[in-house]
């Protein structure tokens, strides 16, 4: 793990670049990166994540910036932008069940090319897709997701980049960690090594490149 | 007492000590108020927490501690969070006794609509067909007609959610069952006879010869 300052971070990502961004409804979505990526004025970004959350928080800040070309997500229904975006053709929405959509990611990040799941059997969502039938029961193909960038936000970092995360702000941030080319962390809290214990660790340190360093 | 507090109270009666249950938004959320006292209920809400409690004070939310809209609640005794990887694997994977959501169509078959109106209304899914795939029990709320046209229809005419038949719909006028696989008539509302259900329903229904009314 390589301490980093906010705008060197930031500064690593191109135009174009595919990010899996944390967090749910904006909740673990690592803000001061957000905030820094429309200073920098980062365009066509690819956004994998559960949701674009509302305009002015989170993901949504990014969508109302359009900065985002392509969103793959569970749920836009709380931001009329992305809505309007959508339906503009300003904007691509790729819409993917929850669960198959962070089973997807996982998949990417456990070397996985997929997985099989019950979920859309029968619905829009198995359109251009191979089912199976294993034991009678009948199942989706559905194939793993990677990206260049995972970016993290949890509760506590220590200075070796082991990480742990705070209640309902844990979602999709231990998930992506796994899945992407190079994994930025903003930390709500830095603290020496050893203030999370071994066993509360949820994302050990190998897996984190960059932590960003206090202002 | 308006639709939606007899569609929560009677759906509250299906719930089982212990269940671990999720609600959906809207009508389903009021579920919740109406838990037998006494009764423990393990309500999940999928952005990761087992244990939702009631919203909190003005004042006393947590950044960190919210319900699937990023709204504040707080945890009750008990609680625990964990990944959205395990909290659609405890969905799926049938460790969910119960699910309730809100409804668009349900049709003869069983099958819910209840995520999108193409060129209206699209606000993805969420965790909507993962439930219904997944719940050991999918009840419905939602109210019988939508301006006035019925909801429980010969065949949704609206992208659906699954495929998998839903257990039990309760509307503000009835109780309907799909667990013999036809929509059976099970309870008539206070008030409301089985001849006002059939002439707000489309579904072709199952009338036992003694239908009771709920009890609220």
């Amino acid at each position: 793990m390589k301490p980093i300052p906010l705008k060197d971070a930031v500064a690593m990502i191109p135009d174009g670049a595919s990010l899996m961004i944390g967090g749910f409804m904006g909740v673990g979505t690592p803000g001061r990166v957000i905030d820094e990526l429309l200073r920098q004025g980062k365009r066509g970004l690819t956004v994998i994540g559960n949701d674009t959350a509302r305009p002015g928080i989170g993901i949504g800040k990014l969508i109302s910036a359009k900065a985002v070309r392509k969103a793959v997500v569970s749920h836009i229904g709380l931001n009329p932008e992305t809505q309007q975006q959508m339906l503009a053709g300003e904007t691509e929405v790729d819409l993917v069940p929850q669960g198959t959509l962070i089973e997807r990611i996982r998949a990417g990040g456990y070397g996985l090319g997929g997985i099989l799941t019950p979920t859309g059997v029968g619905t829009v969502v198995e359109e251009g897709k191979q089912r199976l039938t294993v034991d009678g029961r009948d199942y989706l193909v559905e194939t793993a997701l990677r990206a260049d960038f995972a970016l993290v936000n949890c509760s506590l970092a220590d200075y070796m980049g082991n990480l742990a995360y705070a209640l309902t702000a844990r979602n999709f941030n231990p998930v992506i960690a796994m899945a992407t080319d190079t994994v930025i962390v903003e930390a709500n809290h830095i603290v020496p090594v050893g203030v999370i214990p071994p066993d509360q660790v949820v994302t050990p340190a190998p897996l984190v490149d960059y932590l960003i360093t206090n202002d | 007492m308006d639709a939606q507090t007899i569609i929560a109270r009677r759906i509250a009666q299906e719930l089982r000590s212990g269940m671990l249950v999720n609600l959906g938004v809207g009508i389903p959320t009021l579920v919740a108020n109406y838990v037998p006292a006494g009764m423990q209920i393990y309500f999940q809400s999928e952005n990761g927490l087992i244990g939702t409690g009631p919203i909190p004070e003005q004042g006393m939310g947590h950044a960190t501690l919210t319900d699937a809209a990023g709204q504040p609640v707080t945890a009750l005794p008990g609680a625990s969070t964990f990944d959205s990887a395990m909290s659609f694997g405890l969905i799926r994977g049938g460790h969910l006794d119960m699910t309730v959501l809100g409804g668009l169509q349900v049709d003869e078959q069983g099958r819910l609509a209840n995520w999108m109106i193409p060129g209206k209304m699209v606000p993805g899914m969420g965790g909507a067909m993962d439930l219904v795939a997944g719940a050991k029990r999918v009840v419905v709320a939602m109210q019988h007609t939508a301006k006035g046209k019925p909801k429980i229809i010969k065949r949704c005419s609206l992208p659906l959610t699954s495929t998998r038949r839903v257990d039990l719909v309760v509307t503000e006028l009835a109780v309907i069952s799909f667990a013999e696989g036809r929509p059976t008539l099970l309870e008539t509302a206070p008030g409301v006879s089985v001849n006002d259900v059939l002439t707000s329903t489309e579904a072709s229904l199952v009338v036992p010869d003694h239908v009771p009314s709920m009890h609220l």
